[in-house]
């Protein structure tokens, strides 16, 4: 059976690279071959493709896997993430879309060179760039080796090495311009391979009249379920459960017999398995709140600290980091003109919507049919446990492969996305530019995350993606808003502001990974800075640059021409 | 065949007098005059204003949809299809909301630029 799993996801990986490698060699005019056809797609990739290039880019492993886990814990307080990560392009669409595009630079430090004339700028926001990106990589590579350990019980490494293999071979062969077309390929696939299992999900659920998620007990094991730990954890019981337990319970070594776990906490050994009988209440790993099913689906029910505050402060790092995504951004570049790149984001508007159904689908499922992930503590293999428990024998097996497939290719599009825009942004602002820059840029961006991907804690995929956000939020985005809509923003007082917001954020994230959760106000803030520190960054930016008024770039005016008027008018634009 | 109309043909009168080689406006725009400056003032005038309010609309939403969830709980006790109400609401009912935020934005900001085009390139 597992055998069978590994052989499948394996095929359809290897296949589905494959295939979406050769249409990027070779669909459109013969291999990459000039330093324009690594970094920009030579220009020519009409709103649709392009579209799907950055639906795809976007809706990574955290998107993928991360919602569905964080709904399958947290119930209604997740459902907000979708949401804002949707209005989070409606933001990017008014604020900066059309005058980014407008500007004709390539990525974003070269915006900040050209708007404020300041070599040191671009240094300082290639700083932001790279830190924004690498927080983005490590849930990619998180979520891989989730999903190979989870569905083949392979060593997390695995995972890791493939992805990085991969999109080193994507990467280093094609660039830019193969990228794109895989990612609107992959976009599609990923749609298919998340929407066909759900439909079949809920089909089945209906058929068989599956228990209701929100009946107000905790969550109960639905059909007889051996739970095997791999790690050493402690558990939460909610109410006495019998169960059959071969390993060490307690300090105790039992081999088979029933035991009565009382309600409160145990400690299960490493390598152990319990057998549930059905209807019995799901223990949950320690770090995951037990909770009601008519609480889980209230929102707000409880289950956090602060749950207001953190609800807020992540829908705002949502909404304005995504415009700070390196990845997102430079994909503008690849628009004919403003026109087009504001039609592109209200495409991917319609696409993103549609795609984040399917995890909060996955999630609510997950909590009838897959309530051992709160006891494991794997809450983001939820979406690729769920189809071979729905469907047993061979069509579950397939359609596990088909997830798990699926899921790999959102780990390696939104890595590739990533990867390029730190080789890009790295390559012009070292070596000038050029194809072998790049190619150095790729494998730095690439190593950095590795390195600390070892010492990641409890945080899920999700935890980290929305990090990235936060970060972006904090930084970029005051830079970007007030480069675009504001003359007065001068070098110094953007440069601060970034030093000041990008090193709250940081510091914050930082902390968070390597020192975990804390609790209180003090806690609820640093895991969610965003509603502190972005109004802050604002201010600094603002009140330094009135301090320093007389530091205003000269070609100011000028940039405001070429930002804010439509292309067709035949105008000095340099 | 019908009857030919005799038609005047002149070129410019001196060498002094030339059709500007793109439209004056652009030029003022160009050359950062006085007027150029009101033309491009106004322009991100009616662009900033288009965005602050789809801003308005999204911050309205976000702002006020989880302070609703939390003050009135008895909303989430409401079923209808045998979804609970912010499962079905947060679930599929906010996003056409932002796509149609979008599209009317980008509908208006086209058409402000259409014509801004026209008063430029007429003038």
């Amino acid at each position: 059976m597992i055998v069978l799993v590994i052989v499948t996801t394996l095929t359809a990986v290897t296949g589905l690279l494959g295939a979406a490698t050769v249409v990027g060699s070779f669909g459109r005019r013969g291999p990459a071959r000039t330093t324009s056809d690594f970094l920009v797609a030579s220009r020519s990739v009409s709103p649709m493709w392009n579209a799907s290039a950055i639906s795809s880019e976007y809706v990574s492993a955290a998107a993928f896997l991360g919602t569905a886990g964080l709904v399958l814990i947290y119930g209604a307080d997740m459902l907000w993430l979708p949401i804002g990560a949707a209005a989070g392009y409606v933001v990017v669409l008014v604020l900066i879309t059309g005058p980014l595009r407008r500007s004709g630079v390539y990525t974003l430090s070269d915006f900040a060179e050209w708007r404020l004339g300041s070599r040191p700028m671009r240094h300082a926001v290639s700083v932001c760039v790279c830190f924004i990106g690498w927080f983005y990589l490590l849930p990619q590579f998180q979520g891989a080796g989730v999903t190979l350990r989870v569905v083949a019980g392979l060593p997390v490494w695995v995972g890791w090495a493939i992805v990085v293999f991969v999109v080193l071979g994507i990467v280093l062969s094609g660039g830019m311009r193969s990228i794109t077309v895989v990612q609107a390929f992959q976009f599609w696939f990923k749609l298919l391979a998340l929407a066909l299992p759900a439909v079949a999900l809920m089909v089945i659920w209906r058929v068989q009249g599956g228990p209701d998620p929100t009946r107000p007990s905790p969550p109960q094991f639905a059909q007889p379920t051996t739970v095997s730990v791999a790690f050493q954890v402690g558990l939460r019981v909610p109410v006495d459960t019998r169960g059959h337990v071969d390993g060490v319970l307690d300090g105790r070594r039992y081999h088979g017999t029933e035991v009565l776990l009382t309600a409160g906490r145990h400690v299960v050994a490493e390598d152990s398995r319990i057998a549930f009988p059905a209807g019995a209440a799901v223990p949950h790993a320690e770090q995951i709140p037990v909770q009601r099913g008519d609480v889980w689906a209230t929102p707000f029910g409880g289950g956090r600290d602060h749950p207001l505050f953190g609800t807020y402060s992540v829908l705002l790092g949502m909404l304005l980091g995504t415009m700070g995504l390196p990845h997102i951004m430079i994909r503008f570049y690849t628009n004919t003109s403003g026109r087009a790149a504001r039609r592109t984001v209200t495409l991917v508007l319609v696409m993103l919507s549609l795609f984040y159904v399917f995890p909060t689908l996955y999630g609510a499922l997950g909590r009838v049919f897959t309530p051992e992930l709160l006891m494991t503590g794997d809450a983001d293999a939820t979406i690729l446990v769920l189809p071979g428990r729905l469907v047993p024998g061979l069509p579950g097996t397939l359609l596990t492969g088909l997830v798990a497939a699926g899921a790999f290719a959102a780990f390696v599009s939104t890595s590739c996305g990533i990867v390029v825009a730190i080789a890009g942004t790295l390559s012009q602002g070292v070596s000038g530019g050029g194809v072998r820059g790049f190619r150095i840029g790729a494998v730095i961006a690439i190593t950095v995350p590795l390195t600390l991907a070892g010492w990641l804690g409890t945080l899920g995929a999700a935890g980290l993606v929305t990090l990235a956000f936060t970060i972006s939020a904090c930084s970029l985005c005051p830079l970007l808003v007030l480069g675009v809509w504001w003359r007065g923003l001068t070098p110094i007082g953007a440069g601060t502001g970034l030093a000041v917001g990008g090193g709250c954020a940081v510091a914050a994230g930082l902390t968070q990974i390597i020192g975990g959760r804390q609790s209180g106000w003090w806690g609820a803030m640093l895991a969610q800075p965003a509603i502190a520190v972005v109004p802050l960054t604002f201010l600094v930016m603002i009140v330094i640059s009135l301090l320093t008024r007389a530091r205003v770039p000269t070609g100011v005016d000028r940039a405001m021409v070429r930002l804010h008027l439509p292309e067709e008018l035949l105008m000095n634009r340099s | 065949m019908a009857k030919q109309r005799r038609v005047v043909v002149t070129g410019p009168r001196t060498r002094g007098i030339r059709v500007p080689p793109y439209p004056t406006v652009t030029r003022d725009i160009d050359e950062q005059t006085e007027l150029g400056a009101v033309y491009l003032r106004s322009m991100m005038r009616v662009q900033l204003r288009h965005a602050l309010v789809t801003c308005g609309i999204v911050a309205a939403v976000v702002g006020l949809l989880p302070l609703v969830f939390a003050l009135v709980p008895a909303l989430s006790a409401i079923k209808a299809l045998g979804v609970p109400l912010p499962w079905l609401v947060l679930g599929l009912g906010v996003q056409p909301l932002w796509i149609g935020a979008a599209a009317q934005y980008v509908r208006r900001t086209e058409r402000a630029e259409r014509d801004f085009i026209d008063v430029v390139t007429r003038s």
